[in-house]
């Protein structure tokens, strides 16, 4: 299964929640399988999907599944301390690793090596961390949302992408809807 | 030890409604870190770099806070890639209380070469930016603060050595 697949099982579980999601690839396949006013699309800035939805966890009750990528989190290791020590039971992080920077032409990354993102998130506090295959991700999102814990999720999927436009929306509509659906 | 400046600003900051700040820490901004941690009207959540901070600046006010960020000059090199393509892009208001290091005052060397870049980078990148040299200069705080609000923009308050210095 690669990401598109997982997001595909994704979808009845995460159609109506609030969910921001990371840059490129896996954007434009959450926009053309399921746009929702719920879905925060980043359209550039690598790196900050987990800290974007982790301030929004914390500004507000509704629950928040961040997607991210294995890239991405490298990009941005430091802010799972960040999310460790100032844990919201409303937040979910969902890293999507397929070992891979998938919209960039499949180059590897170290997570799909040595580096283990579960043991990083751990190390850095988080309580509730699971890994977890492709096929049982739609599940273990569920589960989370059910806990009233903060949980990060570690899907492991193959690398690989399916061809999806890039997202035309404007910035400012993307996020002056998706604010109406956090407030609403 | 923090000084009346310091629970000045912070006042500042919470009369307009700031309730969300984050910070990397600088050896000017310690006092006013030291009052935010005080003031129970303000959540501070530390990050660990300025561009972390801006994503959970950028999550906290699409959940309905009003955030700000404090953090050195030098950290313009890092926040870059972040405040065009989120703060700028998806039109986020963002004060930036920054502590203006290689100024005059400053002892450290290598400060100053950040500090030749710094205004540079802010014209650059099209952000209004108020220099604090004075403590005089801190009346126009609030007028910032709506004005950040107001077109929606992140805004640049340089804060230097002899603005710190003379500050009471
Ligand atoms: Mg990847």
């Amino acid at each position: 299964m690669i990401r598109h697949d997982v997001l595909k099982t994704l979808i009845p579980v995460i159609s109506d929640q609030m969910v921001v999601c990371n840059i490129g690839a896996p954007s434009q396949e959450l926009f053309s399988l399921d746009d929702q006013p719920t879905n925060f699309y980043m359209l550039g800035t690598m790196g900050l999907a987990s800290s974007i939805g982790f301030g929004l966890a914390t500004a507000q009750a509704k629950p928040v599944i961040a997607i991210d990528g294995d890239g991405s989190i490298l990009t941005n290791m430091a802010t799972l301390a960040t999310i460790a020590n100032n844990p919201r039971s409303n937040f979910t992080l969902l890293i999507i690793d397929n070992g891979s920077y998938g919209s960039t032409g499949d180059q590897p990354t170290y997570a799909g090596a040595r580096t283990s993102l579960a043991a990083v998130a751990r190390a850095c506090g988080c309580e509730s961390v699971v890994e977890v295959s492709a096929k049982d991700t739609a599940g273990a999102v569920s589960a989370a949302l059910q806990a009233d814990e903060m949980t990060v999720i570690v899907s492991k999927c193959d690398s690989g992408n399916v061809p999806a436009p890039v997202i035309g929306m404007n910035p400012i509509t993307i996020r002056e809807r998706f604010m109406a659906a956090v407030a609403g | 030890m923090a000084k009346q400046m310091d629970r000045r600003i912070i006042g500042d900051l919470a009369d307009n409604g700031v309730d969300f700040i984050t910070s990397v820490p600088c050896k000017q901004l310690a006092g006013v870190i030291e009052v935010l941690d005080q003031t129970p009207a303000i959540r501070h959540m530390p990050s660990n770099k300025e561009d972390e901070g801006m994503g959970l600046c950028a999550g906290a006010y699409m959940g309905g806070m009003r955030p700000a960020i404090f953090m050195q000059n030098t950290a313009l090199g890092v926040v870059m890639n972040s405040l065009a393509t989120l703060i700028q892009f998806y039109q986020i208001p963002l004060p930036m209380l920054i502590s203006y290091r290689g100024e005059v005052g400053e002892p450290v060397a290598c400060q100053v070469e950040m500090a030749l870049h710094t205004k540079a980078i802010l014209n650059q990148l099209q952000i209004p930016t108020y220099h604090f040299h004075t403590p005089g200069d801190a009346d126009e705080l609030p007028g910032i603060l709506n004005h950040a609000q107001m077109c929606r923009k992140p805004v640049a308050i340089l804060t230097d050595a002899s603005f710190w210095r003379a500050a009471a």
